[in-house]
């Protein structure tokens, strides 16, 4: 079981420093893992960034991986999560030419039944924003797709723990 | 008391704050941190900070090498030899590119090292300028951290980080780079050392159960085995580590970095693990019921193949690096945190043994290796030098009290065989990167920090050409190294697999080698050569007995190998003695 392929979440809480995106990708590079996506944001800590990075390998591997991001000194705490574990979401958009929405009036149903929204609407154009899992944002993708997509682009998953994540009791502990 | 107030004064220096450029704050840091002697090349983007070195020269002794590779290897043999951290410093693009080879080696064989560089300046970065390289980017996978300096405000807590982190915990290589405007830039200048840094914990908690735990299995072992690593001696291990194997009877055997952490003569060693170590400890892995890893890494070196090495023990692995824990071999039980701590509360907990049936296995398995492979090196009857009667010349001549310095190859394994060690770091050499070229540099940087130790280099004849230019900082710093080269006029390990498994295709192996005599000579270097065997006992006595730098080129028969030896791929216990 250790040793088939899984898609794994990692949970990355670092120091907000330059270089640190380099040296936590070279990991993944140097292994020859290819890394699905990868969010970087701040997190709920002031001062703390949090690395989301997507993968498929082995478990066995990813226990590996998670040591060698936590022996990076920036690095506060990694952790590596299974799909049921977390609560997870990816954002896209779509541009489009402003007289479909006229002439192809399946338009305003597709986005009404997939939950996406229209963020912005003017004489040229018009941008779908849609929040969702992979397999949705994918769906609304072919249904659109048939209408001709002006530009498309999605960001990378974001996710959050069912558990807790104590990371602020960890950074207490090292002030005392 | 005189010492107290010393220590005092010098607080209350870096204490009190000064106005002072950022190239001057460099020198001071490193001042603040100890540092006595640093390993460097100049050039543009650091030439403020030469400046600098060149006014405190009486306090900070740069030593100029020939090549920056040269200057982290001599880093490196300082740190190694001394167990502070070794500095080097270059300058911006080829001078900073030039220093990754060692940082690299540093960083596989945890050595604490801070290197320098210099940086275009900041307002020229990613213009592609003159000398410009993005060093930080391509140091970063081989570097324990890494910063670039843009202010110098910033250089005091970034240079503190730095010492601190090279040597806290499992130590390694840091770099810092610095724009030259910030070099020149003045600020108000204070130093304090760092004491820790949040998200970073340099030695991990130990288990208290896991310690018993591990007690236990070593109580009940039969055949228990240790395979001791680096981490003993950078640990400051040495005396625990022997009160524990003395009391419980343990067999240890080491890795090539753990070499000299028990004298040669100590019963309870059983020699080198891996690749081309010794007979009894690579076969018996595969016997022993309870295999005590302390800080050691299970290389593949070591191990060879990992699905048949040691399957029927229960393996304890005492280690700091919690990423090295299941890294390779899965632990039964892990032991985290610091050797030398872990092992005083260890021994306690264990009962007195002796294993005596267990280590007669051990003696019995080191006869057939003498008669097979030991006997031969040490008192060969054929015509030919072997490296192995070099080195027990050597043994005699030093009474075992030099510091073996060793570069990559056939003599690398051979003086690991064979060195007769009596105290601790006295094994310098590149472990986990094979660094040919390493040995010389690494020598000066030994000799320099441990003035009073006699420092052997050896070398071949195709590692030594790797950084010969050396030589010139030898002979400008007066450094009184002892350089054996043992020349086959082949890179005789290559040769020894193309052989072996090649089918003797000798594709560009086979050295066509100046007069390296000729060669020391024109450095100011008293040298000989020697290709009998009856003038070997006079030439080593006379290496040892001169006061200043010798170079002894030594002819060894051209196509030795060397055994025992475990192929590529193959079970410990498979390994050929011939």
């Amino acid at each position: 079981m250790e040793d088939q392929k899984k898609q794994f979440t990692v949970s990355v809480y670092t120091e907000n420093n330059i270089g640190l995106l380099n040296r936590l990708s070279a990991i993944f590079q140097r292994r020859h893992i290819n890394v699905e996506s990868l969010n970087t944001s701040a997190s709920e800590i002031e001062g703390v960034s949090r690395f989301t990075i997507v993968v498929k390998i082995t478990e066995s591997q990813m226990k590996k991986i998670i040591g060698q991001i936590e022996k990076q000194v920036e690095v506060i705490k990694a952790y590596y999560h299974t799909e049921d574990e977390i609560i997870y979401q990816e954002s896209c958009l779509f541009k489009f030419k402003s007289d479909l929405l006229f002439d192809e009036r399946q338009i305003q149903n597709i986005i009404k039944e997939s939950n996406a929204r229209i963020v912005t609407v003017n004489k040229e154009f018009f941008v779908i924003e849609k929040s969702g899992r992979k397999d949705e944002i994918d769906l609304l993708y072919r249904e659109l797709n048939v209408f001709g997509i002006g530009q498309f682009t999605r960001s990378g998953r974001v996710a959050v723990t069912k558990d807790k994540m104590n990371i602020s009791k960890m950074l207490e502990a090292f002030q005392n | 008391m005189k010492e107290a107030q010393t220590i005092n004064k010098q607080e209350e220096q870096v204490l009190t704050t000064q106005r002072i450029s950022g190239s001057e704050a460099v020198v001071k840091c490193l001042l603040a941190e100890g540092v006595d002697i640093l390993y460097g090349y100049p050039g543009g983007a650091i030439m403020p900070v030469y400046d600098e070195l060149y006014k405190y020269q009486d306090q900070l002794h740069h030593v100029l090498t020939r090549h920056e590779q040269g200057a982290t290897h001599a880093a490196q043999g300082y740190a190694r030899i001394s167990g502070k951290v070794g500095v080097a410093i270059a300058t911006s693009g080829p001078g900073a590119t030039n220093l990754i080879t060692g940082i690299a080696d540093a960083q596989i064989d945890s050595t604490p090292m801070v290197c320098i560089t210099g940086q275009v300046g900041s307002h020229l970065l990613g213009s592609d300028a003159f000398q410009e390289t993005d060093i930080v980017g391509i140091s970063t996978p081989v570097t324990k951290w890494n910063h670039q300096i843009t202010k110098a405000s910033e250089i005091p807590e970034v240079f503190a980080k730095a010492f601190y982190i090279a040597k806290s915990g499992r130590p390694g290589p840091v770099l810092i780079d610095i724009t030259k405007d910030a070099q020149f830039e003045e600020f108000d200048f204070t130093y304090k050392k760092c004491e820790g840094i949040r998200s970073y914990k340099p030695v991990p908690e130990t288990d208290e159960k896991s310690l018993k735990v591990a007690a236990d299995l070593i109580n009940n072992a039969k055949k228990p085995l240790i395979v001791l690593g680096q981490g003993v001696i950078l640990g400051k291990a040495e005396e625990e580590f022997k009160a524990v194997i003395e009391k419980a009877g343990i067999p240890s055997a080491w890795t090539i970095l753990g070499a000299s952490a028990i004298p040669s003569s100590h019963p309870l060693n059983v020699g080198m693990v891996g690749m081309h170590g010794n007979y009894a400890p690579n076969v018996l892995t595969n016997e022993c019921d309870v295999l005590i890893a302390i800080g050691m890494r299970f290389d593949d070196r070591v191990t060879g193949n990992l699905a048949t090495y040691a399957k029927q023990a229960k393996v304890i692995h005492f280690e700091i690096d919690p990423a090295e824990v299941n890294k390779n071999v899965k632990a039964d039980i892990a032991v985290l945190g610091d050797a030398k701590t872990n092992l005083q509360a260890l021994l306690p907990l264990l009962n007195p043994n002796s294993h005596s049936d267990w280590h007669q296995k051990f003696k019995d398995l080191y006869k057939i290796e003498y008669e097979k492979v030991i006997k031969n090196d040490l008192h060969p009857t054929k015509d030919g030098l072997t490296m192995g009667e070099v080195l027990k010349e050597i043994n005699t001549q030093t009474k075992g009290e030099a510091a073996i310095v060793t570069d990559v190859g056939q003599h690398q394994m051979i003086a690991c065989r064979y060195a007769d060690f009596k105290v601790s770091k006295s094994n310098i050499t590149s472990g986990g990167l094979g660094t040919m070229g390493f040995a010389l540099p690494a020598a000066i940087g030994a000799k320099m920090a441990a003035p009073d130790r006699e420092v052997v280099m050896i070398a071949g004849d195709g590692g030594y050409q790797m950084t010969i230019q050396e030589l010139g900082t030898i002979f400008q710093q007066k450094v009184p190294v002892k350089i054996v080269v043992l020349n086959n006029e082949f890179l005789g390990m290559v040769r020894q697999w193309q052989q072996l498994f090649f089918d003797k295709r000798y594709a560009s192996t086979e050295m066509v080698n100046p007069d390296f005599v000729a060669i020391a000579k024109g450095y100011g270097i008293k040298a000989q050569k020697v290709s009998e065997r009856q003038n070997l006992k006079d030439a080593v006595k006379e290496m040892i007995d001169t006061d200043g730098p010798y170079f002894l080129e030594v002819r060894v028969e051209k196509e030795d190998n060397v055994f025992p030896m475990i192929p590529t791929g193959a079970s410990v216990s498979d390994i050929r003695l011939e």
